[in-house]
């Protein structure tokens, strides 16, 4: 029977489990920090010596862990390349920004159990050479910046933070920094710019690559909650047994965070790859199916960034046969496995681990409307394609979701979305033109009904109604 | 009229440019306690957090425009922000945003954000609050609310009255 796997939220939930730190040690609080300090050098077969920190690395590595924030990338090879021999100081910054529309499970680790972030930050420092760290939590999130203030305070009372912590010679300052209500400040280059108290303009790559020209130009590793809260657990299981939850390629488990119409929308802890998508949505552990009387239609698997599935579609997975060989095999949308790997060979991601249910009383145009002014509102602005685009896609969606709409429109949305992805400096290029293309590509059929019903009313827009037919000047009237 | 910080408040933001190696990082830090004591960012408040921080006052106004959280002008007494995007857009936000306009004698079609005559409630739509799993959300100045139905929202404005 698919069911949760609680290893970060283990506790979170347990009636009268507070966050406070007594409350922490009560759990065994600390203990994986006690532990990571005490580690000492091991001697390898060929004579070299392995510190302490090294070791907690390679441990990270050998997990497997993948980021959690959204791009899903190795935590042990994102650490292996911080610049070590710079001489500058290393600064770590985890991302509580949490903005990814769809996503609310950091939320959940803040506000009810802060100080396993702490300590995962504190083992991850450690690991690093860092001596001083930034929680940069997003800016409505004022009880969240509170209670990690409280924990900061206690875990410095008790000398698991601060100088010489546990007497290992070790010292570690972390503050919190509140962001402000804007988005891209969870890119990582715009959170470091937004940290060094500037606008949140993301960096180019190259040459900002944070592990090198991070915060105030020194290397600098960007981590999000989640991820820094299962550091604690690799260290406290070891990584072998971590790897062993979870599958192949991704391991250990995950926080997914389910909304839209379904039963029972919430967050739930899995093993990575062990629950499939249907069950998710469906299953009484978790989503408990369609409202009574709907029928599935679309689903947005990875936070609003990430391409939406129709319901019903099937995707050409590879998968090891019984023979051992690779073979491609075909693979419905409920029962392609919840994890990275799948997600992105069905086509899109599991980005932040959000799904975003949408049953058949949905207006897909609306739902696209939505999701195009979020991205219109959050452009930076720095470059071309991404802010006027956003804006025009926005806007011609608008102009749909008003009366006004073209059948031309739908070819004209992928024509803005194709010229905006890859043309930018940051991935919100991408992300706002994903859920265009895919919503635009997969239900085709609604946007250009919905335009034709519109001119048939109106006749041509141009002239009839005095609407504009481009979004902006300049642009091609198509 | 001059800009005056009081002295409680100016050693706590004296307090927060020690968390950073470089005094600048405390700018929107400052502009969070500066605008939680005086509802909003004058360019007076801008001025004088620019002269705390080796600024320029441009430096810090250009964070007033860009961050939507920093505001120019004084909000309703009590600030209610109510989540637009989608999940609480599938939940009912549209119809949760245009019940307060409509109590409040307020644009529903209005995203921005909208004060009453009297000065005790401003409205707006905000994007994703993270707390979509109990769609709709919304805060109320600092206090976040969740699965908001229309009768939760009448109970909320009456205990802000
Ligand atoms: C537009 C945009 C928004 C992002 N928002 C977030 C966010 O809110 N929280 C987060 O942890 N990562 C976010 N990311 C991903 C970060 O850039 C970064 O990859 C991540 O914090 C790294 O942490 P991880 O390796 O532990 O996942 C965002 C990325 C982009 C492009
Ligand atoms: S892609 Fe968009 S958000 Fe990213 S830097 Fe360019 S304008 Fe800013
Ligand atoms: S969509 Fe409203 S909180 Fe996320």
């Amino acid at each position: 029977m698919p069911q949760e796997y609680r290893l970060i939220l283990k506790h979170a939930d347990e009636p009268g489990y507070t966050p406070d730190i007594e409350c922490y040690l009560r759990h065994g609080g600390y203990e994986s920090l006690r532990k990571a300090l005490a580690l000492a050098p091991r001697e390898l077969p060929d004579g070299k010596r392995m510190s302490a920190q090294e070791q907690i690395r390679d441990e990270v590595l050998k997990s497997g862990l993948r980021g959690r924030g959204g791009a899903g990338f190795s935590c042990g090879l994102k650490w292996s390349f911080v610049d070590r021999r710079s001489g500058k100081p290393i600064y770590l910054i985890c991302n509580a920004d949490e903005s990814e529309p769809g996503t609310f499970k950091d939320r959940q680790i803040i506000h009810k159990d802060p100080h396993q972030l702490i300590e995962g930050m504190v083992i991850s420092c450690f690991a690093n050479d860092v001596k001083l760290a930034y929680i940069y939590i997003r800016g409505e999130m004022p009880e969240g910046a509170k209670l990690l203030n409280k924990a900061i305070k206690e875990a410095r009372a008790r000398n698991f933070l601060g100088p010489n912590i546990l007497g290992s010679g070790y010292s570690l300052e972390i503050h919190v920094h509140r962001g402000a209500g804007a988005y891209i400040c969870g890119e990582e280059t715009g959170l470091i710019e937004s940290l060094e108290g500037k606008r949140a303009y993301p960096r180019i790559k190259p040459p900002y690559f944070p592990a090198v020209l991070g915060l105030y130009q020194c290397p600098t590793i960007v981590n999000n909650v989640e991820t820094l809260a299962a550091v604690k657990h690799i260290v406290a299981m070891g990584s072998g047994e971590y790897a062993k939850l979870g599958t192949p390629n991704n391991t250990g488990t995950r926080i997914l965070s389910l909304s839209g119409h379904v039963k029972r929308p919430g967050y739930f802890e899995v093993e990575v790859g062990k629950v499939t998508m249907g069950e998710l949505i469906f299953h009484e552990n978790f989503g408990g199916g369609m409202r009574d009387g709907r029928k599935l239609k679309a689903i947005i698997p990875g936070g609003s960034s990430s391409k939406v599935f129709k319901a019903g579609e099937t995707f050409k997975l590879k998968r090891k046969g019984p023979d051992g060989q690779m073979a491609a095999v075909d693979v419905g949308i409920l029962d392609l496995p919840y994890d990275f790997d799948s997600l992105q060979q069905a086509g899109s991601m599991s980005g932040s681990g959000a799904i975003i249910v949408m049953d058949d009383s949905t207006d897909i145009v609306e739902a696209l409307a939505n999701v195009s002014e979020f991205y219109a509102h959050e452009s930076c602005g720095q470059c071309t394609p991404c802010r006027e685009g956003a804006l025009w896609m926005s806007k011609a969606l608008h102009r749909m979701t008003h009366g006004h709409g073209r059948k031309a429109d739908a070819d004209y949305l992928l024509h803005i979305a194709q010229n905006i992805q890859g043309r930018t400096i940051c991935a919100f290029g991408e992300a706002c033109a994903w859920p265009v293309l895919s919503f635009v590509k997969k239900f085709k059929d609604e946007f250009e009904s919905r335009g034709a019903a519109d001119e048939a009313r109106h006749g041509s827009i141009q002239g009839a109604t005095g609407h504009p037919t481009a979004a902006s000047p300049g642009l091609p009237v198509i | 009229m001059a800009f005056i910080v009081p002295a409680e408040l100016e050693a706590e933001l004296n307090e927060l440019v020690t968390h950073y190696p470089q005094k600048r990082s405390a700018s929107l830090m400052f502009l969070h306690a500066i605008q939680e004591h005086f509802g909003f960012i004058s360019k007076e408040a801008a001025e004088w957090i620019a002269s705390k921080l080796d600024l320029q006052p441009i430096h810090v106004w250009e964070l007033v425009t860009f961050y939507p959280m920093f505001r120019q002008h004084p909000p309703g007494r009590h600030q209610l922000k109510i989540c637009r995007t989608l999940s609480c857009a599938l939940g009912g936000a549209y119809a949760l945003h245009e019940h307060f306009c409509r109590k409040f004698g307020l644009d529903p079609k209005a995203h921005g954000i909208q004060t009453t005559k009297d000065g005790s409630f401003s409205v707006e739509f905000v994007e994703c609050l993270a707390g979509c799993g109990t769609a709709p959300v919304m805060m109320c100045n600092d206090e976040f609310h969740e699965n908001v139905s229309l009768s939760k929202a009448d109970e909320l404005i009456s205990k802000c009255q």
